[in-house]
């Protein structure tokens, strides 16, 4: 071999390894953007929403343990049918704090999350702890009008993952540190992100006042878009204090997380 | 790349395999619990709420 190609062959050597090099970050880069897209839409829900399901069976532990009420945790004693007191009015805490437990047995036998104050992405909806948010021109609970509540349909731990499962009658529960407020599904509309009223005191009706107490659910429609929202509205059924003891239907859960 | 890694870790073939296995954990973990998060978070955020 003379130097020429001796040249030649060294300069195409270092090519071979620069290309060599491209091509393993190209693949690589490839591979950690199957990742991402892989934890986006699958992984982060089970990660996610388990953390916020942990840290919403917590506060339902401590709720349980702070009240001086003793809670029922018997089933059989559980078979309380609502009370006919009022319920308390829950003082709205701070932006971003939890102050009340959503379950929907038709999300899953285990399914708790928190309710936060207020709907900001960052701080609520996409929390690594709390998931849904209550919208704070809403009403409260215990309230006459509407309580209103958003949450992710996918992503996020996609705390209303099945909202468009719920079918009527089913039984959502909102716990708070007095008791539960029982509220039942009604239906589902689909409505423009601008269709604010939807949150009024009493949905789509500019009503000065209510006598009605309903639940508004809002998340995502399509599932993995944003063009559209799904709506799940719930009407009031009753109040269950805690010295009662739990809703029947929650009890396993309730018991569970106490 | 990977070849130099390779080169670089001590150790016999499964030793390497091994190291590299734990690697690949530690940088999906990292990527999981605070890179992607971030991502999505700065450049996907998703609307579920009427406004």
């Amino acid at each position: 071999m003379d130097t020429s190609s001796r040249k030649t062959f060294r300069k195409r050597g270092k090519l071979l390894k620069l290309t060599g090099i491209a091509g393993e970050a190209l693949l690589s880069a490839g591979a950690l953007m199957g990742l991402f897209l892989s934890w986006h839409l699958v992984f982060n829900d089970s990660i996610q929403g388990d953390r916020q399901n942990q840290s919403a069976m917590s506060l339902a532990k401590e709720w349980s343990a702070n009240s001086s009420i003793e809670p029922i945790i018997e089933p059989e004693n559980s078979i309380s049918s609502h009370s006919d007191d009022e319920p308390p009015i829950t003082a709205s805490p701070p932006e971003g704090q939890a102050f009340a437990l959503l379950y929907v047995p038709r999300f899953g036998d285990d399914y708790v999350r928190s309710i936060a104050e207020g709907v900001d992405i960052e701080t609520v909806l996409n929390s690594r702890t709390l998931g849904i948010g209550r919208y704070l021109e809403s009403n409260q609970l215990g309230e006459m009008g509407n309580f209103a509540i958003a949450a992710h349909r996918t992503t996020w731990g996609a705390a209303f993952g099945d909202i468009a499962e719920l079918r009527i009658g089913d039984r959502i529960y909102v716990e708070v540190l007095e008791g539960w407020h029982v509220y039942q599904f009604r239906n589902l509309e689909y409505v423009w992100e601008t269709e604010v009223d939807v949150l009024n005191a009493f949905p789509r009706m500019n009503l000065d006042q209510t006598d009605a107490k309903v639940i508004t659910l809002t998340s995502c429609h399509p599932r993995f878009s944003e063009a559209e929202r799904i709506i799940a509205y719930g009407v009031y059924e009753g109040w269950y204090p805690r010295k009662g003891g739990s809703p029947a239907e929650i009890t396993e859960l309730v018991k569970g997380s106490s | 790349m990977y070849a130099a890694l390779w080169r670089f870790l001590p150790g016999g073939r499964f030793l390497k395999i091994a190291q590299f296995i734990l690697i690949a954990a530690i940088v999906v973990g990292v990527l999981f619990e605070w890179v992607f998060p971030w991502i999505a978070q700065t450049f996907l955020a998703e609307q579920s709420t009427v406004e």
